[in-house]
């Protein structure tokens, strides 16, 4: 009887390590910043000496344009790359789906962006979009161009962002697009060509809706790091000129430590946080839904004969 | 009969660079080897127009192989296919205006039946209705039209494979080919489609060419026999041909069932007569075998005896007696299998006059209809 409780309580002892760990680096911190989020709380103060203000951060922020900008421009920035790096991606991802020569050491090219540091990555766009030694004016004008105000414009300056993330993320898509590409049924696509589907109509009518599955968690998955990106447009451009390129994480950053209100940039979070929950809910009800549908599926198959 | 109007309508919204009507196919010696592995050595093969072309041989012989290279699926490693002496081989498959049914299906998963279907049909931009109308008509005729809405998932095997015959069937090609497309099916629906596949074969003027490990189809159905074995075509003609004169031994072994007896034995001069003999049998030979075989006197042999050969009236032949290890009741025929000397030989028998295991009992072989193969070669004597 007592062996039996023991060896029922086995798995939870190795669980223990595990859930104790999770419970200090996640959930402490995330009901730190829920607690903080109610708080009028400058750095200077401890946690306990702060007013607690109830929603007030939350109200006020609704009604900050620089906040609502700068959501704004989180979501511009988002659902522009995300869009670009999908599309980018699953281009590439069907014209290198082939066995040549060589191809596998061109796909390990292709994904060395992704590998980069963030920081990094910002660094040396910057360094290619300077004004004067930057590699893309010095060639616009040895062509004879009028040289590109890429990071001093605002509006030059979100493209500037949106090309050096898609340029480091399109590979991510690259890959996982090509994965499932090459995990396509072979023998669908065979009986498309005796069928009379011309490469376009294979993509089109085959190809693109069986691996739709992955492209949705992949779409998913990316959306929600393309909400959360800080490095490189920090270093690139710190949000600026003006507000043009003041994504949510960095007007965060600034909220708590050039503005000194704790409580307003845990809420700003919580609402980020909000957003991402939303799409992470999203992507699981998908794939609740998709599992119960293969079930169902099954079921009705075996139900049939 | 009516059944099948659907598909002899010529609709010429098809863009196929083949235009040539029913072409007569020829392979020149075309060869196959993926990587270091050689599949199929040279073969040369004719397939006459509106013929129904069985190809039969043991698993991995290189059936599907040969299909799939007519089909244009894989590439020739050598020779080249002629449609009415075009060359052929670098034309798309799309281009060779054919219809496939595929060993494993190849359903597209994520459309519906009726979709899966009408695939071809409404990439060829045929108006909704006829589409409508053919996959309802195909759909009827192979019992599948209650899963029309379903996806291929929801099906079972062999609600599977009738749908991958559908979506051949709606097609109006002018050549079908058909890679085991009843393996599948239970007993009794085989035999039905077997039927409408003959009915078809006679009502349509299509090219078919038909991959099957079954002989009852390939006899059935074919109006000549393709018999393969390790990619080498051993034999090929009509059904009749191949039963009555194979070639070899493989294929008398494999046409026919129940399959042929092999015994080993000797040909040798006894009483002035060519007889041949082996452990627990001596048959004398008939005078027209005698004057054929004469000069193999002396050498060993492969006798082969159809099961159907033996009768239980000892005056009928040359006599053996065979002991009954197991009777396998079919109904009004039973399948006795016997040991004689150290083989197993298999004994078609009426049911009516019951045998009991363990018992020696005296049979008569009909001599004429036995075959005698080189003992080496397997050649037929
Ligand atoms: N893609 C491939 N790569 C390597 N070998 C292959 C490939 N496809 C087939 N083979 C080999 O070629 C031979 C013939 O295969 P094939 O599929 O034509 O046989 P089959 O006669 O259709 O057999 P079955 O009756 O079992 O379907 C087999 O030995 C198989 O292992
Ligand atoms: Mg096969």
């Amino acid at each position: 009887m007592q062996m039996a409780n023991v060896n029922r309580l086995t798995p939870y002892m190795f669980l223990a390590p595990a859930v104790v760990i999770l419970v200090i680096a996640l959930l402490y911190p995330i009901g730190y910043m829920i607690y903080a989020s109610f708080l009028d709380w400058n750095p200077s103060q401890r946690i306990g000496e702060a007013e607690f203000v109830g929603l007030r951060n939350y109200i006020n922020l609704l009604g900050d344009e620089s906040f609502r900008e700068s959501l704004s421009v989180t979501l511009k920035f988002a659902g522009i790359v995300v869009f670009l790096e999908m599309l980018v991606g699953v281009g590439l991802a069907l014209l290198l789906d082939r066995n040549i020569r060589g191809m596998s050491a061109l796909r390990t090219l292709f994904i060395l962006p992704m590998m980069i540091a963030p920081i990094v990555v910002g660094l040396m766009w910057r360094y290619m979009y300077h004004p004067t030694v930057g590699i893309f004016n010095r060639t616009l004008k040895s062509l004879g161009f009028e040289p590109v105000p890429w990071l001093s414009d605002g509006s030059w300056a979100f493209t500037s962002v949106i090309i050096a993330d898609v340029w480091q993320w399109t590979p991510f898509i690259f890959i996982l697009s090509l994965a499932a590409l090459q995990s396509l049924p072979q023998s669908a696509l065979e009986a498309s060509r005796i069928d009379g589907a011309t490469g376009w109509q294979q993509i089109w009518h085959i190809k693109l809706p069986l691996m739709m599955p992955v492209l949705i968690v992949t779409c998913l998955l990316r959306l929600i790091d393309a909400f959360k990106v800080l490095e490189v447009v920090l270093v690139l451009t710190n949000g600026g000129p003006g507000l043009s390129t003041e994504i949510l994480s960095l007007r965060i950053s600034r909220t708590a430590s050039e503005f000194r209100e704790l409580g307003e940039a845990a809420a700003m979070s919580n609402y980020l946080l909000i957003v991402l929950l939303l799409l992470t809910l999203a992507m699981f009800f998908y794939n609740k839904v998709s599992e119960m549908r293969t079930a169902r599926l099954r079921a009705a198959a075996e139900g049939d004969d | 009969m009516d059944r099948f109007i659907g598909f002899g309508i010529g609709n010429n919204l098809w863009k196929h660079a083949w235009e040539g009507g029913l072409p007569n196919i020829r392979f020149d010696k075309i060869e196959k080897s993926f990587g270091n592995v050689r599949v199929l050595p040279p073969v040369d093969l004719q397939l006459n127009d509106g013929e129904f072309t069985v190809l039969v041989g043991p698993s991995g012989c290189g059936k599907s192989t040969t299909l799939r290279i007519l089909a244009g699926l894989e590439t020739l490693s050598g020779g080249e296919i002629y449609f009415d002496e075009k060359p052929i081989s670098h034309l798309e498959p799309k281009e060779r205006d054919l219809a496939m049914v595929f060993q494993d299906y190849a359903l597209y998963p994520h459309m519906n039946i009726a979709k899966n279907m009408s695939f071809a049909l409404r990439l060829a931009r045929v108006p909704k209705s006829e589409i409508d109308e053919k996959v309802k008509r195909v759909a009827t005729m192979l019992n599948i039209d209650h899963l029309l809405q379903r996806k291929p998932a929801e099906l079972s095997g062999g609600q599977r494979q009738r749908v991958a015959m559908g979506r051949a069937l709606v097609r109006d090609a002018s050549t079908f080919l058909f890679d085991e497309p009843l393996s599948n099916l239970d007993a009794k629906l085989r035999a039905k489609m077997r039927t409408e596949l003959a009915e078809m074969r006679n009502t349509l003027d299509k090219n078919m060419v038909y991959v099957t490990h079954d002989q009852i189809e390939a006899m059935t159905l074919g109006d000549r026999i393709v018999v393969m074995s390790e990619g080498v075509i051993q034999q090929q003609g009509t059904p009749e041909e191949l039963f009555k004169s194979p070639a070899n031994k493989f294929v008398a072994g494999f046409i026919g069932s129940p399959t042929m007896n092999f015994l080993d034995g000797e040909l040798m001069t006894e009483s002035g007569q060519l007889t041949v003999k082996g452990d627990g049998f001596s048959l004398p030979l008939t005078d027209e075998q005698s004057t054929r075989l004469a000069s193999y006197t002396d050498k060993s042999v492969s006798v082969g005896i159809r099961p159907s050969s033996f009768s239980s009236d000892v005056s009928q032949g040359a006599p053996i007696s065979l002991r009954i290890i197991v009777s396998e009741y079919l109904g009004a025929q039973s399948v006795l299998v016997t040991r004689c000397g150290a083989a197993d030989v298999l004994v078609e028998y009426e049911s009516s006059s019951p045998v009991k295991a363990g018992e020696i009992n005296e049979f008569a072989i009909r001599t004429d209809e036995i075959m005698l193969f080189d003992h080496t070669s397997g050649k037929r004597l």
